[in-house]
């Protein structure tokens, strides 16, 4: 059977599956059950600075958006860092690690951007046992207001600083939290880099507003009638995690920085593509706040399910495989060309297809009197729009064109040689081939 | 050709096209679409009703979830964790009264998460590619008997080998699988399920089948004690309680489970000789697959005679359905006062029965049925007790399945605090398998 084990940063855990720095991590308690329950590893609650900890809304923290069946799509919250004292969390987190050993226990961390304040709580988390830290410079809400979270890392400047000041006053490795609330995440990745930072995670949570309360004209979560964006998470943001999370291992300034891949890991399917892009583990919250720990069960049985049956026998196999395969627009094949294809064995004729071809797309399905629907070959250009709103798997499927036939939609050959827009004809600056 | 109409009891009542479909499969196995969308409907409950609900507690959230997430061999490997005939259990457990019944869709929607159909889901894509997720442990060098190859003793069986002990199993019969092979209904286990199911179990290795080997004649308990450090006993119930009533031994009356027994084992359908009117003197499961089968072999005229009212029917209110919707007549609060005929039977008497402080006696009000085939449904017995304290009229056991006798294990059927269903004979079978394993190994 697959080996789950995971080394990261020279960090040992069972599996990838760590619990990312939320509330599921906030105490003793529940990452003990973390643990009894199989998690690799837990990502603390992040801790601030010494003094009266930070106070919390005393309404609902939660927003949601649900998908069909109040299927939980994505959570955004409002809550702040711990609210417990920084010395409960730290004898905590040294008891848990004693008891678990072979666990991964990372201390998230968000103090004030002063020297200081970093030099003051870094040697309290040394002693603590626990593997490393992680800089909290994502957080969107609350603590952003102040000057830390994500006001730290959107700035480039200041993610390079502290991570300098934490690699000079700790001896353990340091992980730096992006924030995806920036226009390029290689920016501040590449500060980390800088910085020193053995590696980073992403992405903390987005700026987010789930709903607004039509009869009190507040937006959700609502407090006392007002309410504020708060970080938006869960199986929803995880495209765009993973594209932030491709675009620093594809960087040449940030490539083979080790990452940690946040955003929506519900399923073992979810890690392993986050894994395939580059990421050396994940981390989870919202499915198990949604589902409780159990869930990495599924997560565990799952990987190694499909590591066995494609014959890897360790993570490594596979990490960062699908990185070559992932470039930028310009150099996609352009004289690749597929047709869709509709089974009609499978066919149901709700006719969605054709409502969103012959509505939104390229008037490229036939339908007749009785609910037949063809693909017409002359019209398809292959935008995958059925096939992304066709209710039954596999129905209509995308099929390329052989090498030497003719497209009836262009009436052009389809040529076997790979040629993109960097050579195309209609390309103003396109170099010639020759 | 006969006809339903054709009096009397006779054979191919309807032709072979028919009669095959209308044994083909109750419910269709979920397509892979179908599972994803049935699969789907699961909350993921925590310390889950339906879990608590299955005798053999499998961690039914989770083997969905893996189906959900397209890993349905993770799936069966849960299932089969606890439960290794969760196939057939996927077939025959009464799911309406068990996980499906505690599924809080089902108090939510009256509709609760198809749990049966996932389960087979899960464990038919196992099976299908002829895979045993399971090995042997290392030798222990422990011999075990098991005696009874129906499901109690084959998931003793099965655990027993894992744990590394080699097993033999005898059984009364020619086939093993006990009652998943002799005893339901045969749109339950469609395509000799019973039989490749046990061929399955069996791959696993250290488990040698004996037939044709009953307890009281060619087996005898001591010289069972005497070669084996453990014997593990799940017989059955080997005897079918009588009716007692005038008439009892008229032509045409029979056993329904050895109709049934019968009907399992037929080559060819349209050589079982069937009634035109049949009438069905119980209101067990054996009572409905023996009545529904009855129906759909072409009988006229079919009825159930129970004799208290349907909420004390042991078959479940989705059997009951499933009877009447196949066109049973389901009577209640009737039991036989004869069987009239000259020579086979012709006609039942039935008396109209009451309950008065607890006890069930007749209000003299009796009616006639016509009835060429009478089928007795009301119950079995033990028949090999092999000198065992008893516990009512089946073999005492502890909660680990002890029996008075040391060296003795029982479980299954035959087994006192049982329910006689298919899933809780699995439990008690692996439980027991646990217990002797900790008592060879030194344990205990």
């Amino acid at each position: 059977m697959a080996d789950l084990t995971t080394d990261f940063l020279g960090i040992k855990s069972p599996n990838p599956f760590w619990l990312a720095s939320a509330p599921p991590t906030d105490k003793e308690y529940n990452v003990r059950r973390a643990f009894e329950a199989g998690w690799g590893g837990v990502v603390w609650k992040t801790l601030g600075m010494e003094g009266p900890p930070v106070v919390n809304v005393n309404g609902p923290r939660y927003g949601v958006i649900y998908g069909k069946d109040r299927t939980v799509l994505g959570i955004n919250n409002i809550e702040l860092i711990t609210d417990r004292d920084l010395h409960t969390n730290l004898e905590e987190i040294k008891r848990v690690k004693a008891d678990y050993p072979d666990r991964a226990i990372i201390v998230s961390l968000m103090v004030p951007c002063e020297e200081q304040a970093w030099k003051d709580i870094l040697p309290m988390v040394e002693d603590t046992g626990a593997d490393g830290i992680e800089l909290n410079f994502g957080c969107p809400h609350g603590m952003s207001e102040r000057g830390m979270g994500a006001a730290v890392g959107q700035v480039p400047e200041y993610i390079e600083m502290v991570t300098r000041w934490c690699k000079q006053y700790y001896s353990k490795p340091v992980i730096v939290k992006l924030t995806p609330n920036i226009t390029d995440v290689r920016k501040p990745a590449a500060a980390a880099k800088r910085g020193g930072a053995d590696a980073v995670s992403l992405i903390n949570t987005i700026n987010s507003i789930t709903s607004v309360n039509l009869d009190t004209m507040s937006p959700e979560p609502s407090i006392d009638g007002k309410g504020t964006h708060g970080g938006y998470c869960g199986p929803a943001v995880k495209p765009i995690a993973m594209s932030m999370v491709s675009e620093i291992a594809r960087a040449p300034e940030t490539a083979g920085l080790p990452i940690s891949g946040i955003g929506g890991v519900t399923t073992w399917r979810d890690a392993a593509e986050y894994i395939t892009l580059g990421c050396g583990n994940v981390q989870v919250c919202t499915a198990a706040m949604t589902y409780g720990f159990k869930i990495v069960q599924e997560m565990i049985s799952g990987l190694s399910q499909w590591m066995d049956e494609k014959g890897h026998t360790s993570i490594q196999d596979f990490m960062g495989q699908a990185i070559p395969n992932t470039t930028d627009w310009q150099y996609l094949n352009l004289n690749y060309v597929a047709k869709a294809v509709i089974n009609q064995d499978d066919c149901i004729s709700c006719g969605r297809c054709y409502a969103a071809c012959e509505d939104t797309s390229h008037q490229a399905i036939s339908m007749s009197p009785d609910r037949v629907f063809e693909v017409i070959d002359a019209e398809c250009v292959a935008c995958n729009l059925c096939v992304d709103v066709c209710p039954v798997e596999d129905c209509i499927t995308m099929v390329a064109m052989e090498p030497g036939s003719v497209d009836p939609r262009t009436g052009k050959t389809v040529q076997k040689e790979y040629a993109n827009w960097t050579t195309h004809p209609n390309n103003p600056s396109a170099t010639a081939a020759e | 050709m006969n006809t339903p109409y054709t009096p009397g009891i006779a054979a191919a009542r309807l032709d072979r096209d028919t009669l095959s479909e209308n044994f083909d499969d109750l419910h269709a196995p979920l397509k892979s679409h179908e599972a994803m969308v049935a699969a789907d409907r699961c909350y993921f409950c925590h310390d889950a009703p339906c879990v608590t609900a299955c005798p053999t507690d499998i961690d039914i959230p989770l083997f969905i979830r893996q189906i959900a997430t397209g890993t349905a061999e993770a799936a069966a490997k849960t299932i089969f964790d606890m439960n290794i005939l969760g196939g057939m259990c996927a077939r025959v457990c009464p799911t309406e009264d068990l996980c499906e019944q505690a599924c809080v869709r089902e108090l939510a929607e009256g509709k609760p998460v198809e749990i049966g159909r996932l389960q087979r889901f899960a464990t038919d894509t196992v099976m299908a590619k002829g895979v045993m997720p399971y090995t042997r442990a290392p030798a222990s060098g422990h011999k075990v008997a098991v005696v009874g190859a129906g499901p109690a003793g084959l998931a003793c069986a099965h655990r027993l080998a894992m744990l590394g002990h080699d097993v033999t199993v005898y059984d009364a019969r020619p086939k093993a699988g006990g009652l998943n092979e002799y005893g339901i209904a045969a749109y339950k286990s469609t395509d000799d399920f019973a039989a490749r199911e046990v061929e399955w179990l069996c791959s696993i290795g250290g488990i040698e089948i004996k037939n044709n080997m009953a307890l009281g004649a060619e087996l005898k308990i001591d010289d069972l004690v005497g070669c084996f450090p453990a014997v593990f006993l799940a017989v059955g119930l080997g005897g079918v309680n009588a009716l007692s009533v005038y008439g009892d031994d008229k032509g045409g009356v029979e056993d329904a489970v050895s109709f049934i027994d019968v009907l399992r084992q037929a080559e060819n359908l349209t050589t079982l000789p069937v009634g035109r009117n049949v009438v069905v003197i119980g209101g067990g499961m054996t009572a409905v697959d023996a009545a529904v089968q009855s129906k759909l072999l072409g009988a006229d005229n079919v009825t159930i005679a129970y004799r208290r009212g349907r909420d004390a029917m042991s078959a479940s209110r989705y059997e009951q359905d499933l009877a009447a919707s196949h066109g049973v007549k389901l009577l209640f609060n009737v039991m036989p006062k004869a069987i009239h005929g000259n020579g086979s039977a012709a006609e039942v008497e039935l008396e109209y029965t009451a309950t008065k402080d607890g006890k069930l006696s007749s209000t003299g009000e009796a009616i006639r049925l016509p009835a060429d085939q009478v089928f007795r449904a009301i119950g079995q017995t033990l028949t090999a007790d092999a000198g065992l304290k008893l516990e009512g009229r089946k073999i005492a056991v502890t909660a680990a399945g002890r029996t008075s006798r040391a060296q003795v294990w029982a479980g299954g059927d035959c087994a006192a605090g049982g329910n006689d269903l298919t899933v809780t004979a699995v439990a008690e079978g692996r439980d027991a398998a646990m217990d002797i394993h900790d008592v060879l190994m030194g344990g205990k």
